[in-house]
């Protein structure tokens, strides 16, 4: 008498229920739902932060609507606003876009057109990917070194002690200036070789290839990498500390110049001190700022996805 | 532009161009070349302006043994028990990934491998949103909700400001940074893979965890030591949820105020004294600072790693 060895039985068995069974078994649907419930809790965590928010900051712009926003700082909760948190961050974002930008741009366009495979030129590339990768605070603590306590004298009139928004605008276009070199050097990966190769035929130099042909075929990407860098710069904190805007006030009597060298603040430092207080009527104020500050960032950022949108184009 | 009928015209071509534009090109060369070295500059005086304070601590302390055995980290009453934060930071960082592995690395896989491509386009926006809140809002989140409704929800016990709850803000604000490098792993798993799994029977969950998963280790666990990395970094929210801002002793129970290495930072910077001038306390920044930039610098460099790792291989 020939016996099957079990072994075999099993897997005829299971053969036979693989084939003639349902498709769909319960342990992988439940597997897809479970990883699909991730997405959900992410959604639903945005959703109670951003109600959360609102609930907070709906009764007192309903009280005082537009009276916030046009308030400086106070330590009575019933005048405190964020007026000069707004424009702070307003010079702040002057700062990146006249520093960080350029620079940034620059030095991707070097790394992506002209930089050879030197060792020199290794070492920038790491270096550029290390700094974007230093946190917000060590910057902070640069800025505070260099700009405040070093440069003290330059950066800012008598008695701010370095603590002006020269030094803090300073502060945050380094920060986000890795940032941006990576984004456009993104941008400028993207554009094909062919477009180069094309101007270098008809005798153009390195250099009005590039003005002509590369940088506008790369605008929009770099547009929107520039933009992104931007949202992130609004709502950087912890560097600002660093340099002394705690809530403060900022110097907008006077010249340009009186401001720059001044004392400053911006929106983000000023819902950390509101934030920081006992009083509940203070997160209020606090939930007022951050919708304010959410709804800049979230605007910001909604250009940068309409701009890529509007402009992307596949090679 | 070269006049090339004169050049013709004497029997020879002159291709060297225009010495006005060749110029112009070494200057802008030049100047691209001044903007690309200023990163290296920046990270030289970072690293140059943390070190000399850093030295200068130490020197100011005198005796190293306050930094391993003083009662904690006071930097007003000069107790600088370093260990007090790094237990800090290691606790909030533990609890962060808690949350930020399986909400990250589920959802990279989720887009990754189950979803369609409609699907896709929608549910992504969700990480990106999550991944533009600045870390002062998740911060006021974790204090003003995580806190009462959540944490001490669940353990009665705990205080309102508590490592917990800033674990938690911090482990929701890293969580799109690790779905998104570990989606990129998963992606870049070549299709014929999964063909090859599907030809032999396996099931989408079977080839998503034996094939997928595996192919992608390296990547995933880049993604993961990224997500640290962050975590480590971030300030706001445990400034604003953790509590303890005077200092910390050393003690290892998260539900109760705790200061990590960064908002050991910031809390002294906004004491209403100011710390300045003879005391060890203003340094301090600069010690913890470099601690800080050195942990941060070489778990980048470990997960840069691994991510060239899955690049190498496919």
């Amino acid at each position: 008498m020939v016996r099957t060895p079990v072994g075999v039985v099993a897997a005829r068995e299971e053969v036979r229920r693989a084939l003639t069974g349902r498709r769909r078994d319960i342990g992988s649907t439940l597997f897809q739902l479970g990883l699909l419930f991730t997405l959900i809790l992410a959604l639903c965590i945005l959703l109670v932060l951003l109600g959360q928010v609102v609930s907070h900051a709906l009764p007192v712009l309903r009280d005082r609507g537009a009276q916030i926003i046009s308030s400086p700082y106070s330590s009575l909760p019933a005048r405190a606003g964020v007026r000069y948190g707004i424009i702070g961050s307003l010079y702040l974002m002057l700062f990146v876009i006249l520093i960080a930008f350029p620079l940034g741009i620059g030095a991707a366009v070097y790394m992506e057109e002209y930089a050879r495979d030197s060792r020199l030129n290794r070492i920038i590339n790491a270096n550029i990917r290390n700094l974007a990768g230093v946190p917000a605070i060590v910057y902070g603590i640069f800025g505070l070194a260099i700009f405040v306590v070093l440069l003290g004298d330059l950066t800012s009139s008598e008695g701010v002690h370095g603590k002006s928004l020269l030094s803090g605008g300073l502060t945050i276009a380094i920060m986000v200036l890795p940032i941006v070199i990576i984004t456009t050097a993104e941008a400028l990966r993207a554009v094909p070789r062919s477009i180069r190769e094309a101007g270098f035929g008809v005798g153009a130099t390195r250099w009005e290839v590039i003005r002509s042909h590369v940088l506008p075929n790369a605008a929009p990407g770099i547009l929107t990498g520039s933009v992104l860098a931007m949202a992130r710069a609004l709502g950087e904190t912890a560097p600002l500390i660093m340099i002394g805007a705690v809530q403060g006030f900022l110097a907008t009597q006077g010249s340009v110049g009186d401001t720059l060298l001044g004392r400053f603040t911006a929106l983000p430092t000023l819902i950390f001190a509101y934030t920081k207080k006992a009083q509940p009527e203070f997160q209020d104020v606090a939930a007022a700022g951050i919708l304010i500050l959410m709804g800049t960032i979230f605007l910001v950022n909604l250009t940068a996805i309409l701009l890529r949108n509007r402009y992307e184009r596949e090679w | 532009m070269a006049d090339v009928s004169t050049g013709l015209g004497a029997g020879r071509v002159d291709l060297r161009g225009d010495p006005r534009r060749q110029r112009r090109e070494r200057v802008v060369r030049v100047a691209l070349f001044g903007t690309a070295l200023f990163s290296i500059v920046i990270s030289v005086s970072i690293v140059s302006a943390l070190a000399g304070g850093a030295v200068e601590f130490l020197r100011r302390l005198g005796d190293l043994g306050v930094l391993f055995s003083a009662k904690g980290w006071f930097p007003r009453s000069n107790a600088f028990d370093i260990r007090a934060i790094f237990v800090g930071s290691v606790i909030v960082s533990v609890i962060a990934m808690l949350v930020a592995a399986p909400l990250g690395l589920g959802a990279a896989m989720y887009l990754s491998e189950f979803a369609s491509p409609r699907a896709r386009r929608r549910l992504k926006p969700i990480l990106e949103t999550l991944a533009s809140v600045p870390s002062v809002v998740m911060g006021f989140f974790a204090l003003r909700f995580i806190s009462p409704h959540v944490v001490q929800a669940i353990f009665p016990q705990a205080q309102f400001f508590n490592a917990l709850a800033a674990g938690i803000g911090v482990g929701l604000l890293v969580t799109p940074l690790v779905a998104s490098v570990a989606e990129d792993a998963m992606h870049a798993v070549p299709r014929g893979l999964r063909e090859a799994s599907f030809g032999l029977g396996a099931r989408r969950r079977a080839t998503s965890i034996r094939v997928v998963f595996p192919a992608a280790v390296s990547g995933i666990t880049a993604a993961l030591i990224l997500g640290i990395s962050r975590a480590i970094g971030e300030t706001m929210i445990v400034a604003i949820a953790a509590g303890g801002t005077s200092g910390t002793t050393l003690h290892l129970d998260p539900l109760v105020g705790t200061q990590t290495m960064t908002a050991a930072i910031t809390a002294l910077a906004t004491g209403s004294d100011q710390v300045r001038g003879a005391g060890p306390a203003y340094y301090s920044f600069f010690f913890v600072g470099i601690l800080l930039f050195l942990m941060t610098l070489s778990l980048n460099v470990v997960s840069e790693r691994f991510v060239r790792r899955v690049r190498r291989q496919y």
